[in-house]
């Protein structure tokens, strides 16, 4: 399966240039960049792992570029993505965040139902183990 | 209102009997609002014979301490305190209508009720003989009276931010047909679109509990559908149960079972009126289910542009009542909607701060201290084939809902949502590339349709498909005033 979180997963993988066009885009919006990689891209996981600090100093394309060229070396089995962050007063939040790498293989998620009274199902969504 | 205002000239002010409004303190063309006072413009059109600045008067007399007699008793209170004033009264060129702005003092208000606010400034006067018609198109909220109400129970950042959905408008379809599905089949519909793509779908307003489909059959089979969308796609997913009811108990009741099934967001009509709504709104902040509201039956007051209350109007009110979703206008679609006052009732619902804005209708600065956002939503008559338009007008934070426009996709619902995905990612991705999307939309989308199949049929399918009518209602751009 291929998870479709992220801004732009119904979309052809990027290439390497449409990837630095919204890089250009976050930076000249002036949001910092920060790259985050997981192996448990659970819908609910909200904290993937922080590839470093999110680049407040990086004010053109070079060390965002490279760093995330050096979290897909580190972690060409997880998933990567992109965010671009916005401080101002009433944002305080992510302004776009997209996966830029993927596993080779998504081994995707099972469903389990736990039936109760009246009907009721609880549902509890789990990563299948890789 | 006196009929015959001869007869009542050189009257003292507290002799019994009929003294004009204007002369009772009601009309002031001196006096500076306060930065606490609640201001509202009302656009008014006299019977013939009638002044405008008496009939303003009237207004504010009325929709505060008046009523049609001197009555004594008001010596026993600050009367100059408690009655509204109205300090401005424009004429509307070209036309009968004037627009008269009147002043509110902060204390007339019971703090967080919107029933209580309501009723004081709509209440009595929309029926006064001595007017034609009376609209009221806009209000200043102080902050002072801002901060008594809870908002919207998440508001658009943590809505964002617990769906991990960022940086494109969220998508969304009401199940059609809106009346006759078994909720087997109801459910049905909210998988495929859900799998399909979409963020949300949604029940229509009209669907709260009838023979062919009661509401706990519905919530067990779309809560099933959303869950198996959710582990499909691996996004959090959510369908609007429409826990509208005749009675608060039954609301709570079927919230509080939609809460127990996980379901992340429930959905009230307008119709349940303000009281229900605010208490429902408690009730999404304290159990963390977000609150949609369709704003249904809004058009038999708000469309008109010479009588009843402007929808920017009620998105302040329904801010302050506090639901996390509110249905806005699409500009684009099938329902009423001039794109400057649709532009007003988004930053109305969005922004922190607002400027006066006669070009959107706003007639008055606004500032919402921090109170959280409402996200639009914009439903009606909408397809992926305007997607350009629709990110233009509308922007990014706003539901853009594709009923037909999904569901009736040729291949499929889940074709249909994919169609929409499609469009709006593409669109987002040519924006951050500096691309000049509006005018280059339709070409952005064919290049997405040479490898999205579900898109090009989509596209061939409404291609033609407009709503090309005049709107009924649009800002006349009267001078504002800048307090």
């Amino acid at each position: 399966m291929r998870i479709t979180q992220g801004t732009f997963s119904y979309l052809p993988d990027f290439t390497e240039e449409q990837i630095k066009l919204q890089m250009r885009y976050c930076l000249d919006n002036g949001w910092p960049i920060s790259i985050e990689h997981t192996d448990d891209p659970h819908p609910r996981n909200s904290y993937w792992e922080m590839w470093g600090l999110p680049m407040f100093e990086a004010h053109d394309l070079d060390i965002p570029y490279q760093e995330l060229n050096e979290c897909r070396r580190a972690f060409p089995d997880h998933y990567i993505k992109l965010n671009g962050y916005d401080r101002t007063k009433g944002k305080q939040t992510t302004m776009l965040s997209f996966i830029v790498h993927r596993p080779k293989e998504e081994p995707g998620f099972t469903l389990d139902r736990t039936e109760g009274e009246d009907r009721r199902i609880q549902y509890t969504i789990r990563s299948k183990p890789r | 209102m006196a009929g015959n205002n001869t007869s009542v000239k050189n009257k003292s002010r507290w002799a019994a009997g009929i003294t004009p409004y204007a002369e009772m303190g009601y009309y002031n063309p001196d006096y500076e609002p306060k930065d606490t006072d609640i201001l509202c413009a009302f656009r008014l059109v006299p019977q013939e014979g009638v002044d405008p600045i008496e009939a303003s008067a009237a207004v504010a007399g009325e929709s505060s301490t008046a009523t049609w007699t001197v009555v004594w008793t008001d010596r026993l209170t600050p009367y100059e305190n408690y009655q509204a004033k109205c300090y401005r009264v424009d004429p509307v060129p070209g036309s009968d209508q004037h627009i008269a702005y009147i002043a509110y003092d902060l204390d007339l208000f019971e703090e967080g009720s919107i029933a209580n606010l309501t009723s004081s400034i709509i209440g009595n006067v929309f029926g006064f003989k001595a007017l034609r018609s009376l609209r009221l198109e806009d209000m200043r909220i102080p902050p002072h009276y801002v901060k008594t109400f809870q908002g919207p129970p998440h508001g658009i950042v943590m809505e964002r931010e617990y769906l991990n959905k960022f940086g494109r408008p969220l998508l969304g379809a009401t199940v059609k047909p809106k009346l006759g599905l078994s909720a087997r089949n109801y459910g049905r519909v909210v998988y495929e679109a859900l799998r399909g793509g979409l963020d949300f779908t949604k029940d229509d307003e009209n669907i709260n509990s009838q023979p062919f489909m009661r509401w706990r059959d519905r919530y067990l089979f779309c809560m099933e559908a959303v869950n198996r969308a959710i582990a499909a796609s691996g996004e959090i997913k959510g369908h609007y149960l429409n826990v509208t009811a005749g009675t608060m108990e039954d609301m709570y009741e079927r919230a509080d079972f939609a809460k127990e099934l996980g379901s992340i967001i429930v959905m009230i009509d307008l119709t349940v009126g303000y009281t229900a709504i605010q208490s429902m709104s408690k009730w999404a902040r304290k159990n963390g289910v977000i609150l949609h509201l369709h704003r249904a039956g809004h058009g038999t007051y708000t469309r008109q542009k010479t009588h009843g209350v402007n929808f920017r109007v009620i998105s302040k009110w329904m801010r302050l009542a506090g639901v996390d979703h509110i249905h806005a206008g699409t500009v684009v679609g099938k329902l009423e909607g001039d794109p400057n006052a649709i532009r007003g009732y988004y930053n109305t619902l969005r922004a922190n701060k607002l400027e006066a804005d006669p070009s959107q209708g706003l007639y008055f600065e606004q500032d919402w201290a921090s109170l959280p956002a409402t996200m639009p939503v914009a439903s009606g008559g909408i397809h992926a084939g305007q997607m350009h338009q629709l990110l233009h007008y509308l922007g990014e934070d706003v539901v853009l809902q594709f009923g037909g426009g999904t569901i009736g996709h040729p291949d499929g619902i889940a074709q249909g949502a994919t169609a929409n995905r499609v469009a709006v990612e593409a669109m987002i991705q040519a924006r951050s590339e500096g691309r000049d999307f509006l005018s280059e939309g339709p070409e952005i989308l064919d290049k997405a349709a040479r490898w999205s199949p579900e898109l090009r049929k989509a596209l061939d399918v409404w291609k033609d498909v407009t709503f090309d009518f005049e709107s009924t209602d649009v800002p006349d751009a009267v001078p504002t005033l800048t307090v």
